[in-house]
């Protein structure tokens, strides 16, 4: 057990910092949480930051080692996140590189690299959440393209995407998994319309989107007609992963910064607030160690630990169990919305929910890493 | 970074996990807990195998690995509930002779309230440590230094006594401790699943109903998140590390004693299901050093300082 860089990563962590300590200072500030064509135009911008700087395709070209250097030190040094650029970056964009056709990759891939386009995420609908194979929105075959109809909801940055990962139903008759199909839809298609949801945090963060006959052509489908399910596994594997390592550094950031402020107003006489962030921090440093042996675990190649759903469930409710003692910590002030780490408890009640909810992610944990029977 | 367990690591843990399925089965702890009191002569097995020289140098005739490959063997010990105060003498092993080779059984006090051992052990390391001298009113009529007094354990297979112990307790000690409850830990989870699996309701495994793999999920879950702590902070051995190992750790061993508990129905209230052993057990480890209060104001310390972060 080695928890150090290898000279090779050592060097690349060295780079990236030092890299990092220069362009930060130059970037614009972040706009406010809801002008979100400024958000857009500020993700794109830290996006192809990143890819002038040869540091673009990290989360895909690179070793896990590095992609998680690479998650930890922007963390750490306050850079932005991938924001809009989520779903392309670590969705849609692995999911074409691993099964889309030479062609595909060619038109998808450098766009979302450059930080050109940015894609939403279209699998939920309002039948079909948890139970994400009831799927109904349909899609016929009228010569070269796919006609649409249906609807989708809860689609994040479904209003400044340019592109939706866009799961269908092609066949009707055949059993619930088979006949999905994973289609790439422009989101300025004629038929296509967005209506934003406000979020319990007052932000439109997702959205409703209705498909009225809308046309996508058939060169646009990854991946076979009716062969979807497997590839939306794909995808939602790369869901997993990663992507929370910046996030826990980020707990561990806010962890700290709540001690000084409970310091600050006198609340940290009190013993008891001091332990539950002292036995917060244990749960983060656990988090952060639990990422680093599942990255460990898939660079050596063995059979996938039980990572994932592991953490996705510890780590949402640890992301909650945060904001919910950062409120413990701000007293009265945490029912002012002005007040920093307010906005922040109000979405972490989220993370129990999307990319699969708790229950869900206890019930792949029990068939699938336990091996207990199927339930119903 | 390669945070997995070395070709080494793992025979180890097989080697260890193969001696104790010979020397301490499901029948030796039922005898154990008819019979209670150190079997000397498993002892000495220990010894022979290096159980306690473990971390010895090789020059003083030791085995001369490290805090990582103690931890492995903690781990398989805890898994078995194997009684005895296996740290102390681990500790002990290169200072007190005969406790490398498992001859002299070596207890100590730990900084907390509680001694576990004392009888059985040739040497008592601790007990009479710190000063005697001022006492505050509710502690007048505990133990004064030097003195123990026995209590009625809880655990069957661990017995305590009361004692005021002074000094910071050793943090390998509790370093160990976190290891033996992840062992717990697992084995818990393991029955569990086991039971979940193979007893039947409404003519299904009750492991088919939601509400019971969603305990077992939960069980899983805090054990793997208990394991990459421990195992790190047995990397790094940082006290800010060890704190955090600890705590999830007790909490991996004490709830998931007790979900366990749960999936067995009544017949897990019973004496003859085991599943009450693993849980005193991981009550008596959950009250060494003095509780888990001390890691988690060492971790509130180390948040105003940003340490290590
Ligand atoms: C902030 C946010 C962003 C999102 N972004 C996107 C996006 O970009 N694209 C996208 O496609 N989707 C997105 N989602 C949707 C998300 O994936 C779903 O909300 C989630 O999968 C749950 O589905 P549901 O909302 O239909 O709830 P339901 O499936 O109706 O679940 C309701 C409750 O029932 C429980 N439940 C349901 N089935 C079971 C079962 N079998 N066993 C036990 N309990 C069960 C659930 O756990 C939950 O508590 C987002 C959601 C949120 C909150």
């Amino acid at each position: 057990m080695d928890l150090s860089d290898t000279p090779s990563d050592a060097e690349f962590r060295a780079r990236l910092r030092e890299w990092l300590g220069k362009v930060l200072p130059t970037l614009p500030p972040p706009p406010p949480p809801d002008d979100w064509p400024g958000r857009r135009a500020h993700d794109l911008g830290w996006q192809r930051t990143l890819y002038d700087a040869g540091y673009a395709d990290v989360h895909w070209a690179a070793s896990p080692a590095v992609r998680m250097i690479f998650l930890e030190e922007t963390e750490r040094a306050g850079a932005p996140y991938v924001g809009a650029n989520f779903v392309g970056l670590l969705h849609a964009g692995p999911t074409i590189a691993a099964e889309g056709t030479a062609a595909q990759r060619e038109r998808w891939l450098p766009p979302i690299l450059r930080g050109e386009e940015v894609w939403c995420q279209g699998f939920s609908e309002p039948g079909a959440g948890s139970d994400l194979a009831s799927l109904r929105t349909r899609a016929w075959r009228d010569g070269d393209d796919y006609v649409v109809s249906g609807s989708k909801i809860w689609t994040s940055h479904a209003e400044v995407a340019d592109w939706c990962e866009l799961l269908v139903r092609t066949d009707p008759a055949a059993p619930r998994h088979r006949g999905i199909t994973w289609l790439a839809l422009r989101m300025d298609a004629p038929g296509v319309t967005v209506r934003p949801l406000r979020t319990l945090a007052g932000s439109a963060e997702f959205a409703e989107v209705f498909l009225d006959d809308v046309r996508v052509p058939v060169a646009h489908r990854v991946g076979e007609e009716n062969d979807g399910w497997r590839v939306t596994m794909v995808t939602l594997s790369f869901e997993r992963g990663t992507a929370f390592v910046g996030e826990v550094v980020a707990c561990r950031r806010v962890l700290g910064e709540l001690a000084r402020e409970a310091r600050r107003n006198g609340r940290w006489d009190d013993p008891a607030l001091r332990r539950r962030l002292g036995l917060l921090d244990a749960e983060f440093r656990a988090l952060w160690r639990l990422t680093q042996w599942n990255v460990s675990a898939a660079a050596a190649g063995g059979v996938p630990g039980p990572g994932g759903s592991v953490f996705k469930l510890r780590y949402s409710h640890a992301r909650q169990e945060l904001y919910d003692a950062a409120a413990e910590v701000l007293g009265d002030d945490a029912l002012d919305l002005d007040r920093p780490w307010v906005l922040d408890r109000l979405s972490s009640l989220s993370y129990t929910i999307a990319a699969g909810t708790s229950q869900i992610q206890r019930t792949i944990v029990a068939e699938r890493i336990l091996g207990l029977p199927r339930g119903r | 970074m390669r945070f997995q367990l070395s070709d080494d690591q793992r025979a180890l843990r097989t080697g260890m996990r193969e001696l104790l399925a010979r020397r301490f089965d499901r029948e030796a702890l039922r005898a154990a807990v008819g019979r209670p009191g150190l079997d000397r002569a498993l002892w000495r097995e220990l010894g022979a195998a290096g159980f306690f020289a473990l971390r010895l140098p090789e020059a003083e005739g030791g085995v001369g690995l490290g805090l990582p490959e103690a931890v492995l063997v903690f781990e398989e010990a805890g898994r078995v509930l194997l009684p005895g105060p296996l740290i102390a003498t681990h500790l002990a092993a290169g200072t007190v002779p005969g406790a490398a080779e498992g001859e002299t059984v070596v207890a100590a006090a730990d900084g907390g309230g509680l001694l576990e051992w004392r009888d059985a052990a040739d040497v008592v390391l601790g007990e009479t440590e710190g000063p005697g001298g001022t006492e505050g009113p509710g502690e007048a009529e505990g133990p004064g230094p030097g003195e123990a007094v026995a209590l009625r354990s809880v655990d069957p297979l661990t017995p305590l006594h009361r004692v005021r112990a002074r000094g910071a307790p050793d943090p390998v000690a509790v370093l160990l401790t976190a290891a033996e409850q992840l062992g717990t830990a697992t084995r818990a989870c393991e029955l569990a699943v086991e039971h979940a699996r193979t007893r039947e309701q409404f003519g299904r495994p009750i492991g088919a109903f939601q509400a019971v793999q969603h305990l077992c999920a939960d069980l899983l879950a805090r054990v793997e998140t208990a394991r990459a702590a421990l195992y790190a902070a047995a990397v790094t051995s940082a006290p800010a590390d060890i704190a955090a190992a600890r705590l999830l750790a007790d909490e991996a061993a004490v709830r998931g004693a007790r979900d366990c508990l749960q999936v067995h129905g009544g017949m897990g209230f019973t004496w003859e299901a085991d599943v009450h052993l693993l849980l005193k057990r991981a009550w008596v480890r959950a009250r060494r050093a003095g509780g888990g209060a001390d890691a988690e104001e060492l971790l509130a310390r180390e948040l105003l300082s940003g340490a290590g972060r």
